[in-house]
């Protein structure tokens, strides 16, 4: 076996880009829930972002287009989503799924017209000096856009949670929903709002597939990036910076996977692909056992209907 | 007076049902099709829809044909062929290797409804089974590919382990072998026969670990359009012909022409002369299409292509002709012994010579 081959330049390279949608759409899911919504809608809306992203880009022939119509398109099916569980108090958890199946369809009848086209692309970003670093340069620096809008997204919603008045009311919203009521705040509308912005995110996502990962259209693209995404947010046990890990730790697994497989090592493929999620399991069991710890990680209010009757 | 009201009903239920039962016999032949993937996914169902569309062309208003598309392999296209067999479809062509036991199942079932399973082994009173051989296109991808690597290293992007990936793995190795003896394969296995990214990712995989030239078992254009991007690679179109990759990285294509063969069949059953078989079709019967070699293709390389084609398509030479051995090492075939196709239609090993295993 000649493990030589093995460029780390290259497996970091492809393992940033393989983690960045589930990133991103996890990031807006960690929102969603911390605003005490559960929200499996994901895959559907990432799949819509996907070919909404997609059609805008070829038929406006501008990348940064395409992730507009995205984002717009993220929030306008998550739209669906806020008004079924938070105004018509409808089951958070059939709601999301319904939502997935929707979304899944939509999107093959809208992009059926779309398959087998080329979208415009990203450059990736040129930066003189820095690029030229061996090693980080080629394997961190030189990524489209995208890849860093991920990264500081995630960023801004750990600034956004622990340090400003706005976050610290989602979270309490999202902790206890009778609580933030009493004390005056918009439980409704802070959770229509988080809803809208995971939608967004999940757009964003969805056509960093349809965009720049694959980059054309196909139904049934995303192939359950969505629900990858939301097993992050539970491995991440609800904390921005554990996302980055967990996003990595399922990107890369999925790229050594392939790695290795065309290196010809003998490790059973079953294994390696499950990894993850075999961690996703231990991490919910270790955060279970520790009730303590469980209440200040998982959003008190989480899945539950609020109504200012209650 | 109730009585009579009853009877009343009785009688127009049963007349409609006798009349809809005659109205039934003297209508167009519906023919079924169940699809495992997207119509439009470029490659194995788009040409099996192809394949529909020409058989309405053909036979006009004498037959009527529906489909279903993304059936999941498994106990779900089982649900999805017994809704056809119930709603009077009168002959069903399901077109993935994963519904071979369900379309069993329902044939028993419905002993009047024929079937038509593509790719399997199995058939029985009502239920056919369909094929084509395409490892003979194969061949001709390896010999393309062990000319026009540089780096020695052919990548394989596989798709489900089953006989039929299986053998085209041998094909295209014994191929490229032949005319290049320092070629090396590297074959990755994505257990889905259709996963965008994953395949866009496989390709990029392969590149990066030497990769020039990329065959692919997986039924979406993901792989070249990754190969395209980079440069790095030339590939070869799948099931349906993916001209818009071409003159590269799409090279040639091996093309799946099922028209034939879905109007032979529609034909028979309005004739009354369908009968269960299995059959095999290849280059020689149009089953198995090549697509137009580019200009990206040296001319004595393409000359030498079309040359081994014709010879399959005579029957002058079968692609898997002996001496071979098997990866152990042991015997398989001697010395210009040809491989029956018993064997071929069971193939889960590999040939002497590629590394790694097939997976269960």
């Amino acid at each position: 076996m000649d493990f030589s081959v093995l460029s780390p330049t290259a497996l970091v390279a492809s393992l940033m880009v393989a983690a960045t949608p589930i990133m991103l759409a996890a990031i807006g899911e960690l929102v969603v829930e911390k605003a005490g919504v559960l929200n499996l809608g994901v895959e559907g809306m990432m799949i819509v972002g996907a070919v909404l992203g997609f059609i805008t880009a070829i038929e406006t022939g501008s990348a940064w287009l395409g992730l507009l119509g995205a984002i717009i398109g993220g929030i306008l099916i998550s739209l669906i989503f806020a008004i079924l569980t938070q105004l018509l108090l409808a089951n958070q958890v059939a709601s999301g799924l319904a939502l997935t199946l929707f979304g899944l369809g939509l999107s093959s009848m809208v992009g059926n017209s779309y398959t087998g086209m080329k979208p415009p692309g990203f450059n990736s970003i040129e930066i003189p000096l820095l690029n030229d670093i061996p090693f980080i340069g080629a394997a961190i620096l030189n990524h489209d856009p995208v890849v860093y809008i991920g990264l500081l997204m995630v960023t801004a919603v750990y600034y956004f949670l622990n340090k400003t008045n706005k976050g610290l009311i989602l979270k309490a919203v999202g902790e206890n929903h009778n609580a933030a009521h009493a004390l005056g705040y918009k439980v409704i509308r802070i959770r229509i709002t988080a809803i809208l912005f995971g939608g967004a995110c999940a757009g964003l996502g969805g056509a960093y597939i349809s965009l720049v990962r694959v980059p054309q259209w196909t139904e049934g693209m995303t192939a359950g990036a969505g629900w990858i995404a939301l097993a992050i947010v539970v491995f991440a046990s609800w904390k921005p910076y554990r996302l980055i890990l967990g996003a990595y730790l399922f990107g890369g697994v999925t790229i050594m996977q392939l790695n290795l497989q065309a290196l010809g090592v003998d490790i059973g493929i079953a294994y390696l692909s499950m990894a993850p999620y075999l961690v996703t399991i231990i991490v919910l069991v270790l955060i279970s056992a520790n009730h303590a710890r469980s209440s200040s990680n998982a959003p008190g209010s989480l899945g539950q209907i609020f109504h200012t009757s209650q | 007076m109730k009585i009579f009201k009853l009877i009343l009903t009785g009688l127009v239920l049963s007349l409609s049902l006798s009349v809809s039962a005659i109205s039934g016999s003297h209508g167009p032949l519906k023919v079924g099709f169940v699809y495992v993937g997207p119509i439009n996914d470029g490659g194995w169902t788009q040409a099996h829809d192809k394949g529909r569309l020409e058989l309405e062309k053909a036979l006009g208003n004498k037959i009527e044909t529906v489909y279903v598309e993304n059936v999941a392999e498994g106990p779900d296209s089982e649900r999805v062929m017994t809704q056809m067999a119930l709603s009077g479809v009168d002959l069903i062509f399901t077109t993935s290797f994963g519904y071979m036991d369900p379309t069993l199942n329902v044939a028993a079932k419905f002993p009047k409804v024929k079937f038509e399973h593509a790719t399997g082994y199995k058939t029985s009173e009502n239920m056919s089974n369909y094929g084509a051989r395409f490892y003979e296109g194969r061949a001709i991808e390896g010999h393309i590919a062990g000319k026009m690597t540089k780096t020695n290293i052919i990548g394989y992007i596989a798709s489900v382990p089953i006989p039929e990936v299986v053998r085209g793995i041998n094909s295209a190795y014994i191929h490229a072998k032949k005319v290049n003896p320092k070629v090396e394969f590297k074959i990755i296995w994505i257990f889905s026969w259709m996963d965008p990214a994953k395949e866009a990712d496989a390709a990029k995989t392969l590149m990066e670990q030497g990769a020039d030239v990329i065959l692919q078992h997986t039924d979406s254009t993901a792989p070249l359009a990754a190969m395209q991007a980079s440069g790095k690679a030339i590939g070869f179109g799948q099931a349906s012909d993916m001209l818009e990759y071409s003159p590269s990285p799409r090279v040639t294509s091996i093309i799946d022409d099922w028209a034939p063969y879905y109007i032979e069949r529609a034909q028979a059953v309005i004739d009354g002369t369908w009968k269960s078989h299995a059959v095999w079709g290849g280059i020689s019967t149009g089953m198995v299409g090549i697509g137009e070699i580019t200009s990206a293709v040296p001319a004595d390389v393409k000359a030498e292509a079309l040359a081994l084609k014709a010879d399959i398509s005579s029957g002058a030479y079968h692609p898997f002709t002996g001496p071979l051995k098997k990866q152990d090492g042991s015997n398989w075939l001697a010395a210009g012994e040809v491989a029956d196709d018993g064997t071929l239609a069971g193939m889960t090993f590999y040939v002497e010579g590629i590394k790694g295993d097939v997976p269960n």
